[in-house]
């Protein structure tokens, strides 16, 4: 029987995940939008997970609105580097040292 | 009536600047090409005025509205007043640098708005729900806002990673929400408030959900130890952007922690989450004072110095006690006027060449070429060191005395070490402005509206401030007391 622990522990490993692709990866801006979405999917299945276990609507409803902001936050994202790519030419996540820290 | 128009009419403010955001955008779109940046800042400055004034005739005591998600109280509406201010200042600002640097799109107003709509229902949450949404809503046109002006590389970078890490924050936050609706059953602060108090043993679960939401927040207020896009993106943003940034999200992201820890955490989880704001406020204040002093930047040196006056507001919040929440209000109000100062000189000062000035040596002689922006600085300077009789002791004594009353001795003692260190890089930006010889003469890009800004947060930081403190005491402990049910 699949119960509310193996949820969580699936959406911990998404939100783990998420994290360090965003940290470990040197490579490619694109790749850390790829983990942001993977962050907001952990969190979606943990609110759909809680809201069936507690048998409440509540979670579900914030799980709709969770997906409307990341697709907002996913465009918003893109055309900031979409900008980013016309003035410097590359997504490599090194390359953005314009300012030291 | 149906319930929906009144909790319409209760929201007022957001109902008018999300109306008003919506006009802007058919105005500027509708309006003749070489006019519609002036004309829709204008328009924006008079839909903050109007959101201003739907709060007057705000009903005193807490209304419920949204069936509990909103809540207008005196709290949210003294932080509304600080927000709207600061974003119409920030909006009036920005003209002069928006026509001279060729990036003066008529939608840099009608994002501020959407920001500062945002940042109204932060500091009205009563809900996790509402919260997300005015947090997001408030981030999403300031990622936009950073990379405004697209030409310009560093400003692009600037949105870049201010958008990754702001981005990376909420979803660590909501992680954290998720956490705290599954362990208390509920996303309303008040309801999460009556089943925490009812637990006899703490809950694991609610704990971590504390630390997450915390992290979050820790990053949109920019304390340490997720501080580090502060000072990138001052820099890299365009200037006006950096003092919008440091300005009206600054109060309405303390305010919205402020809410969620003293109305959904009270009780016994109130020593968890104490722990981790003592930790937060010591390394901020402690890393913005250090930072700084290697800087040579003017909006690093400023961002660090946000850095550091974050860590002493939240040195009022550490303590959860109406006290300590009044004096955080204080200084909030007190720290908005000087930022948006300090901002507003930098903004006005030109290098010979036109460009604008970012280092510090460049400074050098003011006094002697532009006396009256040097003696504003030197104010505001003093002011942000927190030296006596200018108005931004005042607030400081107020967190520290707060903290004090509520045994936490060592923290004001660290704070009072970590303002010492930083009037030193203070005063050496004044020893620079008075002291060392002129190496280029900066001329002022002359606008009188930015002018009689400085002049106006001068006077206000100035000892004739002093006068305006006891009316805004008693506004922020009325504020204050609408955190605590009687």
């Amino acid at each position: 029987m699949i119960g509310l622990t193996h949820y969580l522990a699936v959406s911990a490993a998404l939100f783990v995940l998420g994290v360090f692709g965003i940290f470990l990866n040197r490579r490619n801006i694109i790749i850390i939008l790829m983990s942001l979405e993977l962050i907001l999917l952990a969190v979606n299945i943990n609110l759909v997970a809680f809201s069936a276990f507690l048998h409440q609507v509540h979670g579900q409803i914030f799980a709709m609105f969770v997906l409307t902001v990341a697709a907002g936050e996913a465009a918003i994202g893109l055309a900031i580097l979409v900008i980013y790519f016309r003035g410097r030419g590359t997504v490599a996540v090194d390359q953005a040292d314009l300012m030291k820290g | 009536m149906h319930p929906i128009f009144t909790s319409i009419a209760i929201a007022g403010p957001e109902t008018v600047l999300t109306l008003g955001s919506l006009a802007a955008l058919m105005l500027g779109t509708f309006s003749a090409k070489g006019k519609a940046l002036t004309v829709t800042s204008l328009f924006a400055v008079a839909i903050l005025a109007l959101a201003g004034f739907t709060l007057l005739d705000a009903p005193a005591g807490m209304t419920r509205a949204f069936d509990g998600l909103y809540v207008a109280d005196d709290f949210s509406a003294f932080l509304k007043v600080i927000i709207l201010a600061a974003s119409a200042a920030s909006v009036l600002l920005a003209l002069p640098w928006l026509h001279e640097s060729g990036a003066g799109r008529f939608e840099y107003p009608v994002l501020m708005l959407l920001a500062t709509l945002g940042m109204t229902i932060m500091v009205s949450a009563n809900d996790l729900l509402t919260l997300y949404v005015g947090l997001e809503l408030a981030a999403l046109p300031s990622y936009v806002l950073a990379a405004f002006h697209r030409q310009d590389d560093r400003s692009a970078e600037a949105g870049l990673k201010y958008f990754v890490l702001g981005a990376l924050a909420s979803g660590i936050l909501l992680y954290g929400v998720t956490l705290i609706y599954g362990f208390s059953g509920s996303t309303q602060l008040d309801v999460i408030a009556g089943v925490v108090s009812g637990q006899t043993e703490r809950s694991v679960g609610l704990l971590f959900g504390i630390v997450f939401i915390l992290a979050g927040l820790a990053f949109k207020v920019s304390a340490v130890p997720f501080h580090m896009w502060t000072p990138d993106v001052y820099e890299g943003a365009p200037t006006p952007v950096a003092a919008f940034f440091s300005a009206a999200p600054k109060a309405a992201a303390l305010g919205l922690l402020a809410r969620v820890m003293i109305v959904a955490f009270p009780g016994n989880i109130a020593a968890d989450w104490q722990q981790i704001l003592i930790f937060i406020a010591i390394a901020s204040m402690v890393l913005g004072a250090v930072a700084a002093v290697a800087q040579t930047n003017i909006k690093r040196l400023l961002a660090y110095s946000s850095i550091a006056n974050i860590g002493f507001a939240l040195v009022g919040l550490t303590p959860g006690t109406p006290a300590g929440i009044s004096a955080l209000l204080f200084y909030v109000t007190v720290y908005v006027a000087m930022t948006l100062g300090s901002f507003l000189v930098v903004l006005q000062l030109r290098r010979p060449d036109g460009s604008p000035v970012e280092s510090m040596a460049d400074f050098a002689g003011l006094s002697k070429t532009q006396p009256k922006l040097a003696a504003a600085l030197a104010i505001f300077m003093f002011s942000l060191a927190g030296i006596p009789p200018l108005l931004g002791f005042w607030p400081k004594f107020a967190v520290f005395q707060a903290a004090i009353a509520s045994g936490l001795i060592a923290l004001a003692l660290i704070g009072f070490v970590a303002s010492v260190i930083a009037a030193f890089y203070y005063l050496r930006l004044i020893k620079i402005m008075y002291f060392d010889e002129p190496a280029v003469s900066l001329a002022t890009e002359g606008s009188a509206v930015n002018g009689t800004m400085i002049a106006a947060c001068a006077l206000f930081c100035s000892p004739i401030g002093m006068l305006a403190i006891s009316p805004l005491v008693a506004a922020t402990a009325r504020a204050a007391a609408a955190l605590f049910p009687a």
